[in-house]
């Protein structure tokens, strides 16, 4: 008989029984030698941090947070929340003003839309980039994201009245990128939802799912913008008993997973409410609601990327799912595997290289699978697809909202 | 051609090494023999413990002095194997509280400082302890390493000419009417018996010192007193918590480097049982059960393994539990005891006194053989401790920051040597406690490395959550390559130290231990091909 038959360690790296696979399956570690991998910058090195807080290593900076190495462990170890605890608790290095402006999605889109034709153009030019990558350490090599003119929910004001006639509602986080980048995407969702006969609220406040934040060790700060939104998604879900949809994967998950595990927020009551907008989709076609036509005279074929944490939600299935309902879409699954830019951390001069080096198998598939376009459920996963190949990329809805017979 | 020497010390543990020492830095001519390897004995399986002397104070006033003059000069002289943690005594709801008053004025008697501090701020400054705590005292207790410590002794003697012969077994003396003036010596490897001549023999086996008496015909009443621990997977707290009652079971847990450590419990075993010292599951209940009192997060804490070691008590009286046994320095002088020239007993004692028994032996030595010089063990740092740890990991800025910092902790000022490592050099051999390819060569060429145990006990291969599933293989692969042993050698050493692991395992194999062990026995049976069986030692 022993004492301890029942419990489970809080110190969840003890489940580890160094099998190392984790590393394995490390985009990071494969191309960039001087990140330790998963394996000793989680578990090994967690156990030696415990020992004594000098053991915190910089180059934990170098994790893209995936959690691809989670996916792969087959002793549940939280490898990659090991890691991202640490550097909020042990590094010592305060983000720059780079850091600052990448993380801030929110701020620097507010700032950006309403000059979005110069600020595009600009962030285009030449000596800019050379300059960004001077001065702030922004690689030149990076293309910007496009900002729009005039924001999803400037946008969406005219059509709230028009949304209040559906008798059926959902509430869509939208996210910066859709916000600030590219309104087209939530446009399509919009769309495709009335066509279903639901209509589409906001949230009564959203602020940016603050990922960009603790990446880049903005952490009080996302803390605080993750009150906001679980307090505006559990008005939501708990008063109005409206389920959350969002079209970003990493939003999705940051919000589900990131918020109770890295910031210490409570979302238990309402996490399982939050999903994203393919899954919702799915679960409705599939329990025989909604009606969609689509239209015959289009065939396309596209190959859809699985981003790292659509991988760790478990949720590609829907989305590819969802694409081959519609007719006249051939789909090609991708090898799941990391395209490099892990949100902003692609964007660093320091980066580049790992951030290239790490997409390389992907694009080289991309440029051979003889598509039409990609379709992927992450922004910055199409930033760097876009970039890196010679491919269009595009979000499952979007295709969706293309196919779709016009009413 | 015969080999003498002025003195020779049977017993590789801390005493013994201490000794050698103590006796080489007073010109002295000296040869250590060992059985097995150094602190295989009770040096290697104890607590670990720095003791302030606080926990005798109240029940043996002598030892609590003698702790508290050591601990501080271990501080200084040893300072690489040691680790300035302070402790506390925690008093529970079911201890009676006035016994901390009766306690801290003995440490104050005794020269150690104790301060009463509020149960709050205790469990500020150990988060890990029971919260239920109704009182605290603060004593300068630590962690002290027993391998390091001990092989650091070794270093230092053989630097200043000391020989020491490892897996060479004592037996039988050469005696010349009522004179001992030599010993016979089989040497494991290679099965032949020498024989060393030596003015005085000095018997600092431990507990195995009983035998080595009794071969002469001489006999000490020892009391072999087993106590069993157990290793928690990391380290749980930060400072040495105790139990402010008198001495009981399982009432110490110690941070030790990457680990904690619960001990220990006390039961009197037969001598015929000392060389095979198993962990019952009696006792695995009994140090959890109490552990969980001083720290509940054991209660979910991955256990490690569980070993046992042997008190070499000198009993005094007749108490089964060999605790009211005085812990005191035992010296015998067996031409006055017994009247048997040139043969010397030291035993007794503990890990915290080992310098001192060492003095007092060596002292004993010099008058016997006139020499003049005094005892320079309590100021002469040993080799570790020479140079602050900053100025060391600052030439070694190339190496890997855990790596560095690991080998540094374990090696002091010693770690230097790795700082000209090349790249391949910086490999891991051993994950859980960064132990690189340079570490283990430098362990292999310097510190009398003869299988991966003895690598083990200088370098801590093998010690950590794996317990050598990723590590044994590769440093038997090592020592292979750099001509320690042949391949078949190398496999059954493999094969041995894996089954010597599994030993510490089994008392506690549940949960992820049981689970990672079964994980290696694949990987070394069925991927390796590696058998068993091929250990057929022991």
């Amino acid at each position: 008989m022993n004492l301890q038959q029942h419990n489970v360690s809080e110190n969840n790296f003890e489940q580890c029984i160094k099998c190392t696979v984790c590393t394995v399956y490390c985009p990071v570690a494969a191309v960039n030698p001087a990140y330790p991998g998963p394996k000793q910058a989680g578990p090994d090195e967690e156990r030696l941090r415990l020992k004594k807080p000098y053991f915190y290593d910089e180059a934990l900076k170098y994790c893209i947070n995936c959690k691809r190495c989670e996916v792969a462990c087959p002793s549940n170890v939280k490898i990659g929340d090991i890691i991202q605890l640490a550097r909020i608790k042990y590094s010592k290095k305060k983000p720059t003003l780079r850091d600052f402006m990448l993380a801030n999605t929110d701020l620097m889109g507010s700032l950006s839309t309403p000059l979005a034709p110069l600020v595009n153009a600009t962030l285009g030019l030449k000596p800019v980039k050379a300059v960004l990558d001077g001065v702030l350490k922004i690689d030149h090599r990076r293309s910007f994201p496009k900002y729009a003119f005039g924001t999803f929910e400037s946008w969406y004001k005219k059509q709230a009245e028009k949304q209040l006639a559906f008798s059926q509602q959902v509430s869509y986080f939208h996210g910066c990128y859709v916000n600030y980048n590219y309104p087209q995407l939530g446009k399509d969702l919009v769309r495709v939802m009335n066509a279903l006969g639901i209509g589409v609220q906001l949230l009564r406040k959203e602020k940016c799912c603050g990922v960009a934040l603790i990446s880049n060790g903005f952490i009080d700060q996302a803390r605080k913008q993750a009150e906001l939104n679980v307090d505006s998604i559990r008005e939501a879900v708990v008063e109005k008993n409206r389920p959350v949809i969002a079209t970003s994967s990493t939003c999705t998950f940051t919000i589900r997973d990131e918020y109770p595990h890295l910031l210490g927020i409570a979302n238990a009551d309402v996490r399982d409410r939050v999903e994203l907008a393919t899954r919702y989709i799915y679960r409705l076609l599939s329990q025989g609601g909604g009606k969609l036509t689509f239209r015959k005279d289009k065939k396309i074929r596209v190959a859809y990327h699985t981003p790292c944490h659509m991988e760790k939600l478990g949720w590609s299935y829907y989305s590819i799912e969802l694409l081959k309902r519609i007719p006249n879409v051939e789909v090609v699954v991708l090898d799941s595997q990391c395209c490099g830019i892990a949100g902003t951390y692609g964007f660093k001069k320091e980066n580049y290289a790992t951030s290239q080096g790490i997409g390389q198998n992907l694009f080289q598939q991309i440029e051979a699978a003889g598509v039409d376009c990609v379709v992927t459920d992450c922004e910055t996963c199409k930033w760097q697809i876009e970039m890196s190949t010679s491919k269009h990329c595009e979000h499952p809805i979007s295709i969706f909202a293309q196919m779709l017979l016009c009413e | 051609m015969i080999e003498s020497y002025d003195v020779i010390v049977i017993g590789g543990g801390a005493t013994g090494a201490g000794v050698v020492r103590d006796c080489v830095r007073r010109g002295i001519r000296v040869l250590l023999i060992e059985r097995f390897d150094i602190s295989t004995g009770a040096t290697g399986r104890n607590h670990g413990l720095l003791h302030s002397g606080a926990r005798y104070a109240v029940t043996d006033a002598e030892s609590a002095e003698e702790c508290i003059k050591e601990n501080m000069i271990l501080r200084r002289i040893a300072s690489h194997c040691v680790e300035e943690t302070d402790g506390l005594f925690l008093s529970l709801p079911e201890d009676d509280l006035s016994f901390q008053s009766k306690f801290v004025e003995a440490c104050r008697h005794a020269g150690i400082r104790a301060d009463v501090i509020d149960p709050k701020e205790a469990l500020l400054l150990e988060p890990s302890a029971n919260p239920d705590i109704i009182g605290a005292v603060r004593v300068p207790d630590g962690a002290v390493d027993p391998f390091r410590l001990t092989a650091s002794n070794i270093i230092d003697a053989k630097a200043h000419g000391a020989e020491v012969l490892t897996y060479h077994e004592v037996t039988g003396f050469i005696r010349e009417q009522n004179r001992i003036v030599g010993v016979k010596v089989l040497e494991h490897k290679t099965k032949e018996v020498k024989s060393y001549y030596a003015s005085i023999v000095v018997n600092a086996g431990g507990i195995w010192g009983h035998d080595i008496a009794r071969m002469v015909g001489v006999t000490i009443n020892m009391l072999p007193a087993k106590g069993a621990l157990l290793i928690f997977g990391h380290r749980v707290n930060q400072m040495v918590l105790n139990r402010c009652r008198k001495p009981a079971d399982a009432d110490i847990l110690v941070p030790g480097d990457t680990i904690s450590l619960i001990g220990t419990t006390s039961s009197k075993v037969p001598f015929e049982e000392v060389d095979r010292m198993l962990v019952t599951s009696a006792e695995v209940d009994l140090l959890l059960r109490e552990g969980e009192k001083l720290a509940p997060v054991l209660a979910q804490t991955r256990i490690l393994r569980a070993y046992a070691g042997v008190r070499p008590l000198v009993a005094s009286d007749d108490d089964p539990s060999g605790r009211s046994v005085s812990r005191g320095i035992v010296l015998l002088d067996h031409a006055v005891r017994d009247g048997l020239e040139g043969f010397i007993t030291i035993t007794g004692g503990k890990l915290m006194t080992y310098r001192l028994m060492a003095e007092w032996t060596t002292d004993l030595i010099c008058r016997k053989l006139n020499v003049s010089a005094a005892c320079t063990t309590a100021v002469e740092k040993l080799p570790g401790s020479r140079e602050a740890v900053e100025e060391i990991g600052k030439k070694m800025i190339s190496v890997p920051l855990a790596q560095r910092n690991s080998t540094i902790y374990r090696h002091g000022d010693l770690a230097e040597k790795l700082a000209e490592n090349t790249v391949s050099e910086y490999s891991l051999v051993c994950e859980c406690e960064e132990v690189s390819v340079g570490e283990v060569k430098y362990a292999l060429n310097e510190l009398d490395v003869h299988n991966l145990v003895d690598l083990r006990r200088r370098t801590r291969v093998g010690m950590g959550t794996c317990q050598g599933e990723l590590c044994a293989c590769r440093a038997a692969g090592l020592m292979s390559s750099m001509h320690k042993y042949c391949t078949k050698r190398a496999k059954e050493d493999l094969a041995s130290f894996l089954n010597e692991r599994w030993k510490g395992m089994a008392p506690i194999a549940w949960g992820d231990t049981l689970r990672e062990s079964e994980y290696m026995s694949w990987v070394y049976r069925g991927v390796c091909g590696l058998e068993w069986s091929q250990k057929q030692e022991e």
